[in-house]
């Protein structure tokens, strides 16, 4: 896509410029961040937001902006992490599907439907149980939750494009299966999985959220924007700014991941406008 | 209808997949929870018990036979409605899975009904006006909707209803049995809180249907009939809409539900979260394993539902193998 055809759609532009600013922002924060994130003084907790901390303190008086630039690259983290396990297992699978038909397509099918069974936050209590809770619990519990949708996704997709005639004059020349799927198929599906990737991935960081509030994601020391709601839960009600900030930061970065996931639908392919893909929050 | 054999065979074909997905998932969590270390009986009696006391507890429990023998017995145990006993409560499973549906389950309701009842509405109403001031204006709105976390909203909730205006209590909840009228008023924020963001996902899929049908053959018919065009897509395009819009109410009964946990937290609300929580932390498997293939149940049953409904509105679907 050339950039002049990308400028064509604002959405794109907004959308791409605000998650890459708030992506910045994230992956600054392991080379430097306003104050030490581990930087603890009671003196000077609960500040309200002024020249000296731009967001305010939280109970330990740590810098909330640099909490929410820390807790930003966890949930960024998680939430692409879970959007590559579930594309890397999902994608294969729904070419398999595709291209097999019969008792393969029936396994997948019959997968997916386990899987869509199990809501993130049930596969996050088994893991919880058995290895205790953490970021990587998270990781799991989204990316296998991933897996289904890639899965219908890419089959959707490669069933469209498998009736086409170059796919055809591929089997004629003699091209196996699985080299047709990888180099018939998969790039012309690759926009498809793109934009998909976009709406899990701000699904993704919604449901890292979820799962941090209520104590089975990531764990203290490390941040992240849901354990920043769920340390606020007892002070919400004396301190609200704790809770306002983490949550805006939460909706800003899921609006522009949405309005980018929008826009290149729409530049990528045009017919698929007001067509609405899967995008239930989860 | 019902006696044709397409229609028949489809709602097999439905009800043996719900059941293998059922059983598939009762063996998977059953074996997840087998693999983990520790001794739940040595658990339970604390590290100074004998290891008579420990090897007698574990005959008692069951835990010496072999795996497949504790599975079918977890599992015709279900089918009888009994789910074992908490290893730490030392109370049926199924006693205290009811006593938490009774709040967890109204609250699923409860927003599903306000998430319906804003969402298609104004779905509808952005559709009849496409590309004007309030369709872009409710959109923009949905946009928003969609990316707020529900218990964030359920936070922002309580700031304002609970603690600036005091209309509602800001957490807890008295027993129905006790005054019913105290419990349906706590359950009012929470259930706003989940509902709100679905109803945005509402909103967005039931005026893309909308949009969508409204292109349709016979909705130029019924305009060339002489109705207006909001007549003829309330009357002819609503109805032949609603069939995605019934796909994804099924897909958020179970996200729901699920969200329920979550959310509770904001509220201390007794739920089915609660109990799971104390559950993991006190590592009681029996309960963790029965709590999350009950969930698993509903979600799936729900889908069953939907599949059942969808066959019976649409005749093409029965056809088809997916």
């Amino acid at each position: 896509m050339s950039w002049r055809n990308m400028l064509k759609h604002p959405g794109l532009v907004i959308g791409l410029s605000a998650t890459v600013l708030f992506a910045i922002l994230a992956l600054l924060s392991l080379i430097w961040t306003p104050y030490p994130i581990a930087d603890i003084s009671i003196a000077r907790r609960f500040a309200t937001p002024g020249p000296e901390h731009w967001l305010g303190t939280d109970q330990l008086g740590r810098d909330m902006l640099s909490l929410i630039m820390s807790g930003t690259l966890t949930s960024f983290t998680v939430g692409a992490m879970a959007v590559l396990i579930g594309a890397g297992i999902g994608v294969p699978l729904g070419l398999a599907a595709a291209i097999y038909g019969g008792p393969v397509e029936w396994v997948v099918l019959r997968f997916s439907d386990l899987a869509f069974a199990f809501p993130a936050v049930v596969i996050a209590i088994l893991i919880a149980t058995l290895m205790g809770p953490g970021a990587s619990n998270a990781v799991i519990a989204i990316g296998i939750f991933n897996v289904p949708v890639f899965a219908q996704v890419a089959r959707g997709g490669a069933l469209a494009i498998s009736t086409l005639d170059f796919v055809a004059a591929a089997r004629l020349a003699g091209l196996s299966r699985p080299m047709i799927a990888l180099r018939h198929l998969l790039p012309n599906i690759a926009s498809l999985i793109i934009v998909q990737g976009t709406i899990q991935l701000s699904l993704g960081i919604l449901a890292e959220a979820g799962l941090s509030y209520i104590g089975l994601g990531t764990q203290p020391p490390a941040t992240s924007l849901g354990l920043m709601l769920r340390d606020a839960q007892s002070l919400f009600l004396i301190h609200p700014w704790l809770s306002l900030a983490p949550g805006l930061a939460i909706v800003v970065i899921v609006i522009a991941l949405n309005i980018a996931g929008d826009g290149l639908r729409d530049a990528l392919d045009p017919r698929l406008r007001n067509r609405g893909l899967a995008n239930v929050a989860g | 209808m019902w006696g044709s054999h397409p229609m028949t065979l489809y709602i097999l074909r439905r009800v043996f997949g719900f059941l293998v997905t059922l059983l598939i998932a009762a063996a998977v969590i059953f074996l997840l929870l087998d693999l983990l270390p520790g001794d739940p009986a040595r658990f339970i009696l604390g590290i100074n018990a004998t290891p008579e006391a420990v090897a007698a507890l574990r005959l008692q429990m069951g835990l010496d036979d072999p795996a497949i023998v504790r599975f079918s017995n977890w599992l015709f145990g279900m089918l009888r409605g009994d789910f074992g006993l908490s290893q730490t409560q030392k109370l049926p499973v199924a006693g205290l899975i009811a006593e938490r549906m009774s709040v967890t389950l109204p609250l699923t309701l409860f927003a599903m009904v306000i998430s319906v009842a804003i969402g298609l509405p104004l779905g509808i109403l952005a559709a009849r006006h496409r590309g004007k001031l309030i369709d872009t204006a409710l959109m923009v709105l949905a946009q928003t909707g969609v990316a707020i976390p529900n218990f964030w909203f359920g936070m922002l909730l309580t700031l304002l209803f609970a603690v600036t205006l005091r209309w509602l209590p800001p957490g807890g909840f008295t027993p129905w049995n006790e005054d019913a009228w105290a419990s349906l008023r706590g359950l009012v924020l929470p259930s706003l809180a989940l509902a709100l963001p679905q109803a945005a996902i509402l909103a967005r899929v039931m005026r893309t249907a909308l949009v969508d049908v409204s292109t349709q053959d016979f909705i130029r018919t019924a305009r060339a009939k002489g109705m207006t065009f909001g007549e003829a897509l309330w009357r002819h395009g609503v109805r032949n809409a609603l069939l995605p819009v019934l796909t994804i109410l099924g897909l958020q009964f179970a996200f729901l539900i699920a969200g329920t946990i979550i959310v509770e937290n904001v509220f201390y609300l007794p739920g089915l979260g609660r109990l799971i929580f104390t559950a993991i932390s006190e590592r009681d498997l029996v309960l963790v394993r029965s709590a999350t293939i009950i969930l698993v149940l509903v979600v799936s049953f729900t889908m069953l539902v939907v599949d059942l409904a969808y066959g019976l509105v649409d005749p093409r679907l029965r056809e088809r193998r997916i």
